[in-house]
């Protein structure tokens, strides 16, 4: 037993991994945080002439902001707990100290970040397939594409939602590092692990 | 004795969600309504909405790979691979069900300051239609995440049986 626990230990803390994996977090981070405030701050307001009354043109001012859809919300919301999730496994890395090397807590690592791939997978295509209906509009529906009228809006609409794919690719490598670490160093397939010259 | 139980229980599981997932993807091909409406008439079908064909799409890769995994052998060594395949088929069937709820609630609900009207008073049966495909693909959601942690669980075995 005490042989398979400083096999794990030699697993968890072998070099080019701790490494991979601090620096993908770093960049699923930022990219999840960053598609959060874009889209949480993403407003516009612009008035419309809707209507004339004589010779005087009758204005009507309206504001597009990400709360009129709940799917933007879902994203907003999603990519703060993604980011908030990597910002906690950054910090149980760099400061976790002993209850890294447990099989308990690589064991949990796995599975939340399994979870969180699903979670940041299902808000980005939400997001993206409401702003392909506001984009282009749905004929058979009869709603109107509203990207025309507000063209700022739907920019800052989409730079969220690459920062959100690219945060899906991140977290998916991340998943796949973290799933990678489980396994002890002398399994064939695992080449990526350092292993051990030595067994303690 | 315990091993063929869990096996056993495995495959159970897996059959479920190719059902589950067979249903979604049956039940929303299936869903077109043709109402009149003051010599308008209008038709409905999944094709109407993008996120309706890729749910589509997503339900039907997911099936065929179920069906296939189904038939794989105990000792293979593609039993790795299949924990990595679990991951990415469960990204699919999350990211095509949230598309199509998102996209479902605005036509249930409309989207008032868009200017887009609910379209499910004029079409009941087709919306009906479409929450039972979705609620089957939730069905197939819950069954593939049980199916990750088992392949997880059976992939990196026994060592974490023995430490958790």
């Amino acid at each position: 037993m005490q042989m398979a626990v400083s096999k794990l230990v030699l697993a968890a803390t072998s070099r080019k991994s701790y490494k991979v994996l601090l620096g993908l977090r770093v960049l699923a981070f930022s990219a999840t945080l960053s598609a959060a405030i874009v889209m949480g701050l993403n407003k516009e307001t612009k008035t419309f002439v809707v209507g004339n009354v004589g010779n005087t043109p009758v204005k009507a001012t309206f504001t597009a902001k990400f709360q009129h859809t709940p799917a933007f919300v879902f994203f907003v919301v999603a990519n703060a707990m993604v980011s908030f999730h990597n910002m906690l496994m950054m910090a149980m890395q760099l400061f976790g100290g002993k209850i890294e090397f447990t099989g308990f807590h690589l064991l949990s690592v796995a599975i939340l970040d399994m979870l969180n791939v699903t979670l940041i997978s299902a808000a980005a295509n939400a997001a993206a397939f409401i702003s392909e209906v506001g984009k282009n509009g749905n004929k058979h529906a009869r709603w109107d594409k509203i990207c025309d009228r507000f063209a700022t809006y739907c920019d800052h609409g989409a730079g969220a939602l690459i920062a959100a794919f690219a945060g899906v690719v991140l977290m998916l490598t991340i998943s796949a590092v973290s799933i990678s670490r489980l396994a002890p160093p002398n399994k064939c397939s695992y080449s990526t692990a350092a292993t051990p010259s030595v067994i303690p | 004795m315990v091993n063929l139980t869990k096996r056993i229980g495995a495959l159970v599981l897996r059959l479920a969600a190719f059902g589950a997932a067979l249903a979604a993807l049956i039940v929303m091909v299936t869903s077109h309504e043709r109402a009149s409406f003051f010599a308008v008439s209008l038709e409905a079908k999944y094709t109407d909405m993008a996120a309706f064909k890729y749910f589509v799409i997503a339900n039907a890769v997911v099936s065929v790979y179920s069906f296939l995994v189904l038939f794989l052998p105990k000792e293979s060594l593609l039993w790795k691979f299949v924990v990595v395949l679990d991951l990415v088929m469960t990204m699919l069937l999350t990211s095509s069900l949230s598309a199509a709820l998102a996209v479902a609630q605005v036509g249930k609900k409309g989207n008032a300051n868009a200017g887009w009207l609910p379209i499910c008073g004029q079409v009941p049966k087709f919306c009906d239609q479409v929450t039972g495909a979705l609620i089957a693909g939730f069905v197939a959601l819950v069954l593939y995440v049980l199916l990750l942690l088992y392949s997880l669980h059976s992939v990196v075995d026994p060592f974490l049986l023995q430490k958790s």
